[in-house]
């Protein structure tokens, strides 16, 4: 019997054959499989999209009726977290939009053993997030008389970072370079300029520039929260740097997600990157609880993602891509495209739908797709 | 070097196959295409860098898809 399945491998989707499968009676003879078989397959041959369908054209309407549907901007709270990501309408714009920069970035990163099943979790999640100096500061004072900034470190913070006073000092001297003279001794930072006659206002200056260097962590990493998915612990955070969170050993190389779709495209490749549309779309359509067909999210995805890097669709992803100026010239800023056309000297070679419309000629589309050829007498 | 590649075995890569030509040959006529009507792939695609990709070659994907189980989808390499 499994030869016979074999012989349709081809022909019928996996997912299909395998339901076929599973319903088949106990008792059933080779011929009636083949039979059945078959008219499966011809049941699936019919269920294609014919030739000269407008897809793009359904899944446009298909996702868009729903999404007059949508609350329109809804703030969800990821899990028990205070974690603020954008979804709702906002999300999917930003998505089919191929947006650059993104409202939240937003990760989830998954932990080798022995971190996953909750190993130092804390203290792990505290070392990714981005720390600044400020974090670690409990008091500045300067001292006018004698030109001189005192800074008396926060213990607590600087124990959970696994800190010392003279490596922050070291790293406050790379980070600020002009002349002046760090001392330490117990948690307080002494920072003296070299020459006595630095004006007091460079101190104060100082002052709000040393709030400002980086210490530690990942960069652009502003929240962490470890959550436990199932039976393992997973740290969700605020911003994105896929890169830079690859060269610590306990991340899961095989499993972190971004939502940054440009990021994973770096990292990850194209076809990552539809996966991700795919994903990121189906999670918004979920938490408003609306229903579309997967196809039109695919078609979306595969479409973004034709030309091998990722295009939005907007006038300056796929739109610029199309061949007719009239097509391009319909959809934003027409007089620059025919200005430029002309200029170039473009040829329209009225192959596609709406310049068609534009003509008052029969589209291309269904019916009107196929000539007619006839022998002359 | 393994530990730096780590990262493309990631569970959103599909797998990444080169065609060879004859393959090639077969796949354009079975669908009655040009290699320029096929959808495209960066060269320096990161998923594809294990297999040293050239110009014009075609990259056979093997995705894992809901509705039907597994589909198989071409991409032509393009230098861009």
């Amino acid at each position: 019997m499994s030869d016979i399945f074999k012989g349709y491998k081809d022909l019928i989707p996996e997912s299909i054959l395998e339901e076929v499968k599973i319903n088949l009676p106990d008792k059933c003879s080779d011929a009636k499989v083949k039979k059945i078989l078959e008219k499966v397959y011809q049941e699936y041959r019919q269920s294609f999209a014919e030739p000269g369908e407008s897809v793009g054209l359904v899944g446009a309407e298909s996702i868009g009726e729903p999404g007059t549907q949508m609350t329109l901007n809804t703030f969800h709270f990821a899990g028990v977290s205070e974690l603020n990501v954008t979804t709702g309408l906002p999300r999917i714009i930003e998505i089919f939009d191929g947006r650059k920069t993104i409202g939240t970035g937003m990760m989830e990163v998954y932990l080798k053993k022995p971190y996953s099943e909750g190993k130092d979790i804390k203290k792990l999640a505290e070392s990714i997030k981005e720390s600044k100096m400020e974090d670690f500061i409990q008091e500045i004072s300067i001292n006018i008389t004698n030109l001189q900034m005192t800074i008396s470190l926060n213990k607590s913070k600087l124990e959970i970072a696994n800190l010392k006073e003279d490596k922050i000092a070291k790293i406050l001297e790379k980070g600020i370079k002009k002349g002046f003279k760090f001392k330490t001794k117990d948690g307080i930072i002494e920072i003296t300029p070299t020459s006595k006659d630095e004006p007091l206002n460079e101190i104060y200056k100082l002052k709000e520039k040393i709030k400002d260097v980086y210490i530690s962590g990942i960069k652009g990493i502003t929240q962490v929260l470890p959550v436990k998915r199932g039976n393992e612990y997973v740290i969700v955070t605020a911003g994105s740097n896929i890169k830079d969170m690859l060269k610590h050993d306990f991340v899961d190389p095989e499993r972190i997600i971004s939502n940054d779709l440009y990021e994973m495209e770096k990292i990850f490749g194209v076809e990552a990157v539809r996966q991700v549309i795919i994903n990121e779309v189906l999670k918004v359509l979920d938490t408003q609880g609306i229903n579309i067909d997967i196809r039109h999210i695919m078609l979306v995805a595969d479409t973004m993602t034709m030309s091998g890097t990722l295009m939005g669709i907007n006038r300056y992803g796929i739109v610029k891509e199309k061949p007719s100026v009239l097509a391009r010239a319909s959809f934003e800023t027409p007089v620059k495209h025919i200005i430029n056309a002309a200029l170039t000297g473009e040829v329209d070679y009225l192959n596609s739908v709406i310049e068609n419309v534009m003509i008052n000629q029969l589209v291309p589309v269904g019916t009107g797709l196929p000539g007619l050829v006839t022998k002359t007498k | 070097m393994s530990a730096k590649k780590d990262h493309l075995k990631h569970a959103l890569i599909p797998e990444h196959t080169k065609l060879s030509d004859k393959e090639k040959e077969a796949l354009m006529k079975k669908y009655n295409i040009t290699l320029k009507e096929l959808p495209k792939i960066s060269i320096n695609d990161p998923a594809i860098s294990h297999l040293d990709p050239k110009e014009r070659e075609i990259i056979k994907i093997v995705r894992k898809s809901p509705t039907a189980g597994k589909t198989i989808f071409y991409r032509g390499v393009i230098n861009e």
